[in-house]
Formats: structure tokens, C-alpha cells, sequence
């Protein structure tokens, strides 16, 4: 089996408030990021997949068709945008990077079928890093 | 514990697979399939694994470990044309998975059984690990 890891960039926009808490509670709990007109990141995104390796190709995992699934399913969606106001999962939900994480592993999964052959190859976990201090890992296993 | 050294080497190559089409390849491998070829600045990262030794204190001689992997990997494959200049690769695509595949190949013999994984960047965009044939 190969683990084969993708990194892909994306900028977007971002505020955390919690609509059941209180305007000083979230200022206490999300600091700058709370701050009122949202403010955004540089993300840096792993894609991580396993598979064997398939004798006729080389190949683990076809790069092309990985690009475009997660072109069409996350970066179209949300590069260069503002998650609050133009991504629907953020409507109700903060866009904290745990939540993004979760979205974006979402959207890899119910995507996979069509981009895919059957079993093969598995989404293994993703990383986002907001920035270089703040990494976020979500695997299969939770 | 875990214990990792990273080399670097460049090397050229090509992906494509003489019994398909040439959009076959190129929906496969993308620019990759360029039959001129191209080149990477290759990252490897060799992990063993195992305790430190009580007396030395260390899991393995890492200047042993670095010339264990230049004369098994960074010799033959640096500032070479795989497809060309590298034996597996005359016959074997050499996709970052099967380079991965032979460098382990290459190491296994003299660093079995610490050889935990094996890590290739094609570049700081794209990685594969390779655990052996038993993970």
C-alpha cells in the first residue's frame, strides 16, 4: 500500500461568533477572530489517499482525477470566498477550522464514488493548516 | 521511537506506458506523460524504527545510515534520466509510487528490519510514503 499526500492552497474569509453566546462571550472566546467584519487566511490543504498500487499504471491514486474532484468539490466552493456568507454549511455552523475540516472531508466523501474506481483508493485523512502555527488533521477513523 | 534522515537528489523522467494511447496517457499522468521528459528535485526521507542502543544511545549510526542510503539510492539516481539510466526503471513506470517501491527495495536489505517507511516528495506539493509489502 502507498500513502500518496496532495497539498492544495486556498484563501478565504472567515468570522467566528457563536449565535448562542453572547457578544462579550464571544469576544472572550474567539479574540481577533471575533472581530466584527471577519478577516481571512492563506489555508494550506493535505489530501492524503491509500491504495495499492496498480501494475499496469504505477499509479496509487490518478493525481488528474484526485485534482478534479477536489477542484470541483472544495476549491471552486470555497477559494477566494467569505465561508460565513457564501457557503452554505456556514450558515448556521462557525467556520473554525475544525468545522472547515469536517466540511471538506464531507465533501471528499460523498465526491469519491464518481471520481474513483470501486475500493480503490481510500481517503485517508486531510490536514488544513490556517496558518503555520494552527494545523487541523480529520481521518477516517475520526 | 521513530527516526528520520532526509537527502535530496534530481533526476529526470517519464511517465507513460508504451501499451496506451497518447491520450491515455496524458488523461493518466497529465504533463508527466511529456515523452521528452522532465525532472524533480526529489525529497526522501528514510524512517527506522527500533530502541536505542543501551550503549550508544542511538537507534542506528546515522553517518552508517547516510552512507547506506547515497550508494544505494543517491548514486545511482542522482542527475540521472531514470527510464534510461536506472535498471527497474527500463521496464517499470517510474510514478513517485514506484520509485518509493524501489527505493525501499534498494534500502531493505541493509537496514531490515528497522526500515519503518520510506517518504519521496516529487515536490512540496506531492508525496508518497511506502510502509513495505506488509503494511
Amino acid at each position: 500500500m502507498i500513502r500518496l499526500t496532495r497539498r492544495y492552497r486556498f484563501c478565504a474569509s472567515h468570522r467566528l461568533h457563536a449565535p448562542g453566546l453572547s457578544e462579550s462571550e464571544n469576544r472572550a472566546l474567539y479574540g481577533k477572530c471575533n472581530h466584527p467584519f471577519g478577516h481571512g487566511h492563506n489555508y494550506v490543504l493535505d489530501v492524503s489517499v491509500r491504495g495499492p498500487v496498480d501494475p499496469d499504471t504505477g499509479l496509487a491514486v490518478e493525481l488528474e482525477a484526485l485534482d478534479r474532484l477536489v477542484g470541483r468539490n472544495i476549491l471552486e466552493a470555497i477559494d477566494h470566498r467569505n465561508l460565513n456568507a457564501e457557503v452554505e454549511a456556514f450558515r448556521e455552523a462557525v467556520p473554525t477550522s475544525e468545522n472547515l475540516g469536517l466540511e471538506i472531508y464531507r465533501r471528499l466523501s460523498s465526491g469519491w464514488g464518481s471520481a474513483f474506481p470501486p475500493n480503490r483508493p481510500a481517503l485517508e485523512k486531510i490536514r488544513i493548516a490556517e496558518t503555520e502555527k494552527n494545523i487541523f488533521e480529520i481521518s477516517s477513523h475520526g | 521511537m521513530l527516526v528520520t534522515r532526509r537527502v535530496d537528489f534530481s533526476a529526470s523522467h517519464v511517465c507513460r506506458n508504451p501499451a496506451l494511447s497518447d491520450d491515455e496517457n496524458r488523461r493518466l499522468y497529465g504533463p508527466a506523460a511529456n515523452p521528452y521528459g522532465h525532472g524533480h528535485n526529489y525529497v526522501l526521507e528514510v524512517t527506522l524504527e527500533g530502541d536505542p542502543d543501551p550503549v550508544t544511545g542511538m537507534v542506528m549510526d546515522l553517518k552508517e545510515l547516510k552512507e547506506i542510503v547515497n550508494r544505494q539510492v543517491v548514486e545511482p539516481m542522482d542527475h540521472r534520466f531514470l527510464n534510461y539510466e536506472v535498471e527497474p526503471f527500463k521496464t517499470l513506470i517510474p510514478t513517485p509510487e514506484n520509485i518509493a517501491r524501489v527505493i525501499w527495495d534498494c534500502l531493505a536489505p541493509a537496514l531490515a528490519p528497522r526500515l519503518h517507511s520510506v517518504r519521496l516528495w516529487e515536490s512540496p506539493d506531492l508525496s508518497v510514503e511506502y510502509f513495505g509489502e506488509a503494511a
